[in-house]
């Protein structure tokens, strides 16, 4: 009993010692060798990452893991107490949110300026660090290359029927939708809603999901990110070459080619923090890009990277001309899919 | 003893409060513009429904195993015991994720309510049994004596409490699930919460969208309470065995076939699992620190549960009345809220009540009391009503102070029940997921929390050992449980 008693308190006292929040308010950069990042990216992706990054710089990383929109929740719950000096995110919606309530600092010139504009927050309060391309996820056997269609519009046709798989409470489904109401506006986007909805689109929890019925041909085809036949071929032990889910990226422009980002934000108390600041430098450096590009198989957002081998060249790709700041209408969005009655 | 009852009752009323402020700021067109839709009242009674059908399933699993195993001479009954407990052990999301990777297109309201039905008959079935056991045999003698058959007149009588408050857990867990049923696909009213918040980065319509499960839970209560207030007095009786009933061989096959399909099932998928996938966890150290941080997390939120629970449980055995009555009500409002709710609720608190304890692993327990009071509320004060008053009065009037009183005969008196619901909230913490994920200390990873990391990426090989842990280790206290009531 006793040993259970202390080891409590020693979980309690190191929990309670981590608290102590970093100095504020001093004009020279302060640091204190650690930074707490709140990753709504998942662990098995971020660690070794974060790994890299203290054995480089000797800063360790407190770090937090959970969902993305949950955790947007808390910061937003948590306001200017927040231990939190970074706030990584799988999608610019999740940012945008946080960011509208003021609780992200401007981020300094010379990182805003490694990205472009297009994947960056206009006001400069959160910058992209990935890309992630939408794409039609199809079973090879089941789907000819002639027979891919050549956009969305073309989902709602009746070669379609009860083949297409769609994530509709996914932020990334949601952040297309948007884009499609910005492209071809309001109507013809619930109309596209409401075509996929009657031509038995079938719903699934998420990306992952998707990709395994389309591997398995339980779906034809899928709308997903990019990257997630390379997490299935890895969970699978396989090569993406050996996977009958193939990517089809959708050109011209079309919509359904989307590229949006993960990204991430500086807290306001953190705007001083060399540390905090140190990290985000990584995330946008050589090293960071480099492996995102070849372990999560993403899109690097700084020039000079290359990307993974088999994947076409981002700027190759025939992305809509959309700009995420532009994505920001996310209540019409929920509201749009709720009523055709998608989620 | 009331104060010490109103002060353990305010932790329950945190999320409550959370949820009055955040929907105060809402405004009123905004409350009506979310609550007052069609999509709301289809979800609200789809997800009515889905609880319905599962606690009138759950209701006769439980009571005839609880039957069959405590009452008859049916072969194998003390493995049948503690084999019909034993789905408590397995998270619900894991059997439903178990379903679906073994059953194609298994999804909809009838396969949810399959899976909801295995994970949760034996809130029924152990209280019912314990009932069982220890109900007075001299009232089915009377009535037979007279004539009567037992079983409608007096039995049934007798667990129908116990029934009512299985039962009331069962349809409170199913308004608040959001795992199971998002995994197996079936529109119900929690997703609409977490649609909010997923794809909206909505707090607010959520929250909103959340009080509508607490005024289902009031609604609930009172339709058991009147159940309860009408049932009879159910004292235990002396020691004497009850007169088994003869069915033999009959009704395994009926046993088997439940155990199979709340533990087969599982079993099945997690070996699978097991060797599908090239995906492997970290080492066996990785596993051992998320199981060590598993208990001690949950070992401190049973604690803590308890203490809050032994005051409102004993007033309300001991002192009846309009006061206990709904400081125990009180106890399950926030039941049917789902475990993000809870944890923003304390994510709240923390941050403005008690900061030094956030992130912490006291506020984590602090929350795991918040959700799960009822369960041990209930376990002490069945205990306590069953233990007569009259040898707390006899100690009294020797001139014992109250405190003595109460550690001397009370608390020894009550101890099995009082250990029961320690054991239940137990191993319901170990399985908790969602408010775990927001209040742990960073860095803290339990058993649940890395089911989630894993399963997220669908490295379900990686995933295997921690469900599987997971299941072990909540078997003990289930496999105790069982145990305990003699069965």
């Amino acid at each position: 009993m006793r040993w259970i008693i202390a080891s409590l308190l020693a979980v309690g006292l190191t929990a309670c010692s981590a608290e102590a929040p970093p100095a504020q308010n001093q004009p020279e950069p302060v640091s204190d060798k650690k930074v707490t990042v709140y990753s709504g990216r998942s662990e098995a992706l971020i660690k070794p990452l974060l790994e890299n990054f203290t054995k480089a710089t000797g800063i360790t990383v407190e770090v937090r893991y959970g969902d993305t929109a949950a955790m947007a929740a808390q910061l937003l719950e948590e306001g200017d107490k927040s231990p939190a000096d970074v706030y990584l995110a799988q999608d610019a919606g999740a940012l945008g949110a946080v960011a509208k309530k003021g609780l992200f600092t401007k981020l300094p010139a010379d990182v805003l300026g490694k990205v472009t504009d297009v994947y960056k927050s206009k006001s400069g309060e959160w910058v992209g660090v990935t890309g992630r391309s939408r794409v039609l996820v199809y079973n090879s056997d089941l789907v000819k290359q002639a027979e891919l269609p050549g956009s969305v519009f073309d989902l709602t046709g009746p070669e379609w029927k009860d083949k297409l798989g769609i994530a509709p409470t996914n932020g990334s489904f949601q952040a297309f939708v948007t884009a499609l109401r910005v492209q071809h506006g309001d109507n013809e986007a619930k109309g596209w809603l409401n075509g996929i909805k009657a031509n038995g689109a079938q719903i699934r929890p998420n990306n992952g999901q998707i990709v395994a019925d389309v591997e398995a041909g339980k779906l034809s085809v899928g709308l997903v990110n990019h990257y997630y036949v390379y997490e299935r071929a890895k969970a699978d032990g396989k090569t993406v070459d050996a996977l009958k889910a193939k990517l089809h990226f959708f050109p011209n422009g079309d919509t359904g080619a989307l590229v949006n980002v993960s990204g991430l934000g500086l807290m306001k108390k953190a705007s001083n923090d060399a540390d905090a600041r140190a990290f985000i430098d990584y995330l946008l450096g050589a090293d960071g890009q480099k492996y995102f590009a070849e372990k999560t198989y993403e899109y690097p957002l700084v020039a000079g990277v290359a990307t993974a081998a088999g994947l076409p060249a981002l700027a190759s790709l025939k992305a809509p001309a959309i700009d995420l700041n532009d994505l920001d209408t996310l209540q019409a969005t929920v509201a749009m899919i709720k009523e055709v009655g998608l989620a | 003893m009331k104060s010490a009852a109103v002060a353990a009752s305010a932790v329950a009323l945190i999320p409550l409060v959370y949820l009055g402020v955040r929907v105060g700021e809402a405004g009123w067109d905004r409350i009506t513009g979310e609550i007052l839709t069609e999509r709301t009242a289809l979800l609200a009674g789809r997800s009515v429904a889905l609880a319905a059908v599962v606690t009138v399933a759950c209701v006769v699993i439980g009571v005839a195993s609880a039957f069959l195993v405590t009452r008859t001479d049916l072969p194998g009954r003390r493995v049948f015991g503690v084999l019909a407990a034993l789905p408590l052990a397995v998270p619900s999301y894991v059997a439903a994720f178990a379903w679906v990777s073994t059953v194609d297109d298994f999804e909809g309201f009838w396969d949810a309510a399959l899976v909801l039905t295995a994970c949760s008959y034996p809130y029924v079935y152990l209280p019912v049994a314990a009932a069982l056991i220890g109900a007075d045999p001299a009232q089915e003698e009377v009535a037979r004596s007279l004539g009567r058959r037992p079983f409608l007149s007096v039995t049934m009588r007798q667990i129908r409490p116990a029934i009512a408050a299985g039962g009331l857990l069962v349809a409170l867990y199913v308004l608040s699930d959001f795992g199971a049923v998002s995994i197996v696909r079936v529109d119900v009213f929690t997703r609409a919460i977490f649609t909010s918040i997923n794809l909206g980065f909505d707090r607010t319509g959520a929250l909103v969208l959340a009080t509508v499960l607490v005024l289902l839970t009031l609604a609930l209560l009172v339709g058991e309470h009147m159940t309860r207030t009408r049932g009879a007095r159910y004292a235990r009786g002396s020691l004497r065995t009850h007169a088994r009933v003869r069915v033999g061989w009959i009704p395994v096959p009926f046993l088997a076939l439940v155990s199979a399909v709340a533990l087969g099932v599982p079993a099945y998928a997690l070996a699978r699992w097991f060797v599908a996938g090239v995906s492997r966890p970290g080492s066996v150290a990785e596993v051992v620190t998320a199981a060590s941080q598993s208990f001690v997390a949950a070992a401190l939120g049973g604690v803590v549960t308890l203490l809050l629970a032994l005051p409102v449980g004993l007033l309300n055995a001991r002192s009846p009345g309009p006061l206990a009555t709904v400081l125990d009500r009180i106890a399950y409002v926030s039941h049917a809220l789902p475990g993000l709710v809870i944890g923003l609720s304390l994510v709240f608190f923390g941050i403005r009540v008690a900061y030094p304890l956030y992130q912490t692993i006291w506020l984590l327990a602090l929350a795991y009391a918040a959700l799960f009071l009822p369960l041990a509320v209930g376990a002490v004060s069945s205990a306590a009503a069953q233990s007569p008053p009259v040898l707390e009065e006899v100690a009294r009037s020797l001139g014992r102070s109250p405190l003595f009183v109460f550690r001397s005969v009370t608390v020894p008196l009550a101890a099995p029940g009082i250990g029961a619901g320690a054991a239940l909230v137990f191993l319901t913490c170990m399985k908790e997921l969602p408010a775990t994920l927001l209040l742990r200390p960073t860095g803290f990873d339990t058993l649940a929390t890395e089911l989630w990391t894993h399963t997220d990426t669908a490295e379900f090989a990686a995933a295997a050992p921690y469900a599987l842990v997971l299941v072990l280790v909540s078997a003990l206290p289930t496999w105790w449980l069982s145990w305990k009531s003699r069965l």
